[in-house]
C-alpha cells in the first residue's frame, strides 16, 4: 500500500492481468522523464502542433463588469483540438510509441478526450479505438463523427448508465485482453498509479505558464487559480505549480448539476464518500451500500461520479478548495464570456467562470484571479441553441 | 483457524479434480439462489462463489454484468446475501466465497464485513480489483477470522506468480486467459509453463476460471490443474429459463454434466 498514493489516496486497485502492465509503464514513464530526448519531443510537439504556450489573456470586460477582482483567462480552448485534453494525449501517446505499443484505446464523456487521442493516433499512424458512452454518443453525434473522420473506430457502450463512467469500464474491460500491444490512454488525473501522477505532470504545463505569464504581466503571484473539475486533469494542471505557494488558493469547481440537495449533480467531494473505484481510492458518489451512482451534469465532461485521487488529498488536508456551480450557473456564465469578451467556453469551463464571477466582486482590485479555460464551446454551442427552443444544424 | 476450505487441500492430495461454480446472489431473487446453490451442492460442485452483485462489475463480461443488473433490481444488498448464507448453512457445509468488489467490501467495513463471514458462514472472498499488493489494507481483518482473501494470477502475471502464490491461502484462482469473465471457445494459454510455475510456487490447489464453459473444456484442462471454475455457462442457463424452476433444473444439469467430466467418466 505504498506506491503512488497521496495520503490514503490513490493506489492500484485493478485486476491481477493489467499489473503487469502498470508496472512496466511505471518504469517506462519514469525513464522517459530522466530521458532528454523525451521531454525535448514532448515540448516541441507541445509547441509546433497543439500551439503552446497558450495565452494568458486579462479580461478587462469581465473585470469591469463585474466589479473587483482582475480576472485572466488561461486560454488552453486556444489548443489544436480545442481543450488541454492534447497536452495529456501527446505525453502518453510519445510515451506508448516508446513502449512500442501499437494500439490506442480511450474513453471520453463529451468527446474531446477521444478527439484528442484521435487525433494524435493520426498523426503517429497508430491504431485507436474509443469508448464513449451510447447516451454520449447521441448528445455529441458531431464530435463522434470527427473522430471517424481521423480514423479511428467508436464503439458505442450499452451498459450501466451509456455515460463516460460506462465508457472507463468498457475501456479497462478491453484493454484486460489486450494488455500485451494496447496502451489505454486515461483522459484524466484517474485510475490506478502511475496515471494519476503522468496524466497530471503531463498537464502541469498549464499552471508553469500561467507562473512565468503572470509574473511578466503582473510581477506577483494570483490569489487563486481556478478551475472546474471532472476528473480533475485540467485543475490539478493549473494547480500543481502552486501547490507549495500557500498564499495561493486553488479552487475546484464541481459541477452541481441541478442542485447539491437534489439527486442529479456530479459534486463527488461535495456529496461523496471515499471508495474505491477505477483503480484508485478517492472521493466517489455512491449510495448507501456503495453502489456507485449515477451522476447529472449539463456538461458531459463533468458528469463523473468520482475524482482524481490527488484532488481528494488536496480536499483532505485542505490545501485545496471545492466549491460547486450549477447547471444554471454555468450557462449565465457561458453567455457573459461570450457577451463581455468574445470567447465562447466550453459548458465545463464555464463552471470555473461562474465561480470566479460570484466571488470577483468581494475580492479587492489589486487581486489577481486565474481561470482555467479549460476549453472552447463550439461542441456546446448545438446543445444550447437547442436548450433555448432553436433549432440548429451541426 | 480450521476454514471448510480445509477440505479442498485433502480433496487435491487424494488427487480429484474439484469444481467450483459460481452464480451472482439475487439473480434473479435470493430465493432462486437458495434453490440453485443447494442444487449445485448435490450436483457434485465443490465450492460455490456468490457474487455480490456490484454496478459497475469491471472485471465482468456480458453475461455477469447483465445478472448484476438483474440482481440490482431488487436491491440487493450485502446483509440480505448473508441473512441467505445464514439460512443455507442449516443443512449446508460445503464451502462458500464471496465473490466482491473492492469498494463494496470497503464501504462496509472490513473489520464488521469479516467478522459477519466467520458468524454466518462465509469462507472467503474474492476481489478481482484487489492484486496482491492492495490486500494488506484487508488482510489483518480477514486473518483475525480466519477467512481467507483468494488471490488470482493470470498468464501475464510472470515473475509476480512466485510471491502470490507462496501466500495464497484457501485455493489460488488461475485465470485462465487475458480478458475479462465469460464463454470463450478456445484458449490460446500456454498452461503448461503458466501452471507449472503455478505448482512450483505453491502447494495450495491451483483452479483455472474465466471462460470455461463446457464439459469437453474441463476434459481438456483439468490434467493442468487441481479444479476448475464456471460462471458465466451457469449464469447464462439462469438467464435463458423461463421459470425458477426451469433455471434450477438447468444448471443441476451443467453441475453434473462438469462433474462426471471431473470424474474422468
Ligand atoms: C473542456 C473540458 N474541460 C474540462 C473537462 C473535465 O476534465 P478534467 O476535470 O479532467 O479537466 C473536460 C472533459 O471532457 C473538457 O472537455
Amino acid at each position: 500500500m505504498n506506491t503512488g498514493r497521496f495520503g490514503e489516496f490513490g493506489g492500484q486497485y485493478i485486476p491481477e492481468t493489467l499489473m503487469p502492465v502498470l508496472k512496466e509503464l511505471e518504469q517506462e514513464y519514469q525513464a522517459a522523464l530522466n530521458d532528454k530526448s523525451f521531454i525535448d519531443e514532448l515540448n516541441t510537439l507541445f509547441r509546433e502542433y497543439a500551439g503552446r504556450p497558450s495565452l494568458l489573456y486579462e479580461a478587462k470586460n469581465l473585470t469591469r463588469q463585474l466589479g473587483g477582482a482582475r480576472i485572466f483567462l488561461k486560454r488552453e480552448d486556444l489548443n489544436h483540438t480545442g481543450s488541454h485534453k492534447i497536452n495529456n494525449v501527446l505525453g502518453q501517446v510519445l510515451l506508448a510509441r516508446r513502449m512500442g505499443k501499437k494500439r490506442l484505446i480511450a474513453e471520453t464523456g463529451a468527446g474531446q478526450h477521444g478527439v484528442a487521442t484521435a487525433t494524435v493516433a493520426a498523426l503517429f499512424g497508430m491504431d485507436c479505438e474509443i469508448f464513449m458512452g451510447s447516451e454520449d454518443t447521441r448528445r455529441q453525434a458531431l464530435n463522434v463523427f470527427r473522430m471517424e473522420l481521423l480514423g479511428a473506430r467508436v464503439t458505442p457502450v450499452d451498459s450501466g448508465t451509456c455515460t463516460l463512467k460506462d465508457a472507463i469500464n468498457e475501456a479497462f474491460r478491453q484493454w484486460t485482453f489486450r494488455a500485451m500491444d494496447t496502451f489505454y490512454v486515461i483522459g484524466s488525473v484517474m485510475g490506478p498509479h502511475p496515471y494519476p501522477t503522468m496524466v497530471r505532470d503531463f498537464q502541469s504545463v498549464i499552471g508553469q505558464e500561467v507562473k512565468a505569464q503572470l509574473m511578466d504581466l503582473t510581477g506577483c503571484l494570483p490569489h487563486a487559480v481556478i478551475a472546474c473539475i471532472g476528473g480533475g486533469s485540467n485543475a490539478m494542471g493549473i494547480f500543481h505549480p502552486f501547490i507549495p505557494h500557500q498564499d495561493v488558493a486553488l479552487i475546484g469547481v464541481e459541477a452541481a448539476g441541478k442542485g447539491l440537495n437534489t439527486s442529479q449533480h456530479a459534486a463527488a467531494l461535495a456529496r461523496g464518500q471515499v471508495g474505491i473505484f477505477h483503480g484508485m481510492k478517492s472521493y466517489f458518489v455512491q449510495d448507501e451500500e456503495g453502489q456507485i451512482a449515477p451522476v447529472y451534469s449539463v456538461s458531459a465532461g463533468l458528469d463523473y461520479p468520482g475524482v482524481g485521487p490527488e484532488h481528494s488529498y488536496l480536499y483532505q488536508s485542505g490545501r485545496g478548495q471545492y466549491v460547486s456551480v450549477t447547471d444554471h450557473e454555468a450557462l449565465e456564465a457561458f453567455e457573459l464570456l461570450a457577451r463581455t469578451e468574445g470567447i465562447i467556453p466550453a459548458v465545463e469551463s464555464a463552471h470555473a467562470v461562474a465561480y470566479a464571477a460570484k466571488i470577483a466582486p468581494t475580492l479587492s482590485r489589486d487581486k489577481v484571479l486565474v481561470v482555467n479555460l479549460s476549453g472552447r464551446g463550439d461542441k456546446d454551442v448545438g446543445f444550447i441553441a437547442q436548450m433555448k427552443g432553436r433549432a440548429v444544424h451541426g | 483457524m480450521v476454514n471448510r476450505m480445509d477440505i479442498l487441500q485433502r480433496k487435491k492430495e487424494s488427487g480429484q479434480k474439484a469444481l467450483v461454480t459460481f452464480i451472482t446472489a439475487g439473480d434473479p431473487t435470493l430465493e432462486a439462489t437458495y434453490e440453485l446453490v443447494h442444487a449445485m451442492a448435490q450436483s457434485g460442485a465443490d465450492l460455490i462463489e456468490l457474487g455480490i452483485p456490484f454496478s459497475d462489475p469491471v472485471a465482468e463480461g456480458p453475461v455477469i454484468q447483465r445478472a448484476n443488473v438483474r440482481a440490482l433490481k431488487h436491491n440487493i444488498s450485502i446483509d440480505m446475501v448473508f441473512d441467505l448464507v445464514a439460512r443455507l448453512r442449516v443443512n449446508l457445509e460445503i464451502p462458500l466465497v464471496f465473490l466482491m468488489y473492492a469498494n463494496s467490501l470497503f464501504h462496509y467495513g472490513a473489520e464488521a464485513f469479516f467478522k459477519k463471514c466467520r458468524q454466518y458462514g462465509v469462507d472467503g472472498v474474492i476481489l478481482p480489483d484487489l492484486p496482491y499488493e492492495e490486500q494488506q489494507e484487508f488482510l489483518p481483518y480477514a486473518e483475525k477470522e480466519g477467512i481467507a482473501i483468494i488471490s488470482l494470477v493470470s498468464p501475464l502475471s510472470g515473475s509476480r506468480i512466485g510471491p502470490i502464490a507462496a501466500h495464497a491461502k484457501g485455493f489460488l484462482y488461475c485465470v485462465s486467459s487475458l480478458g475479462v469473465t465469460g464463454i470463450r471457445t478456445g484458449f490460446d494459454t500456454d498452461f503448461e509453463s503458466f501452471m507449472k510455475e503455478v505448482g512450483n510456487s505453491t502447494h495450495i490447489p491451483a483452479y483455472l476460471g474465466f471462460g470455461i464453459a463446457t464439459p469437453e473444456q474441463a476434459r481438456q484442462l483439468m490434467d493442468y490443474c487441481d479444479g476448475i471454475i464456471v460462471g458465466s455457462a451457469l449464469v447464462k442457463q439462469i438467464e435463458e429459463s423461463r421459470t425458477i424452476d426451469e433455471a434450477v433444473e438447468s444448471v443441476a444439469h451443467l453441475t453434473r454434466s462438469l462433474r462426471r467430466a471431473l470424474d474422468g467418466e
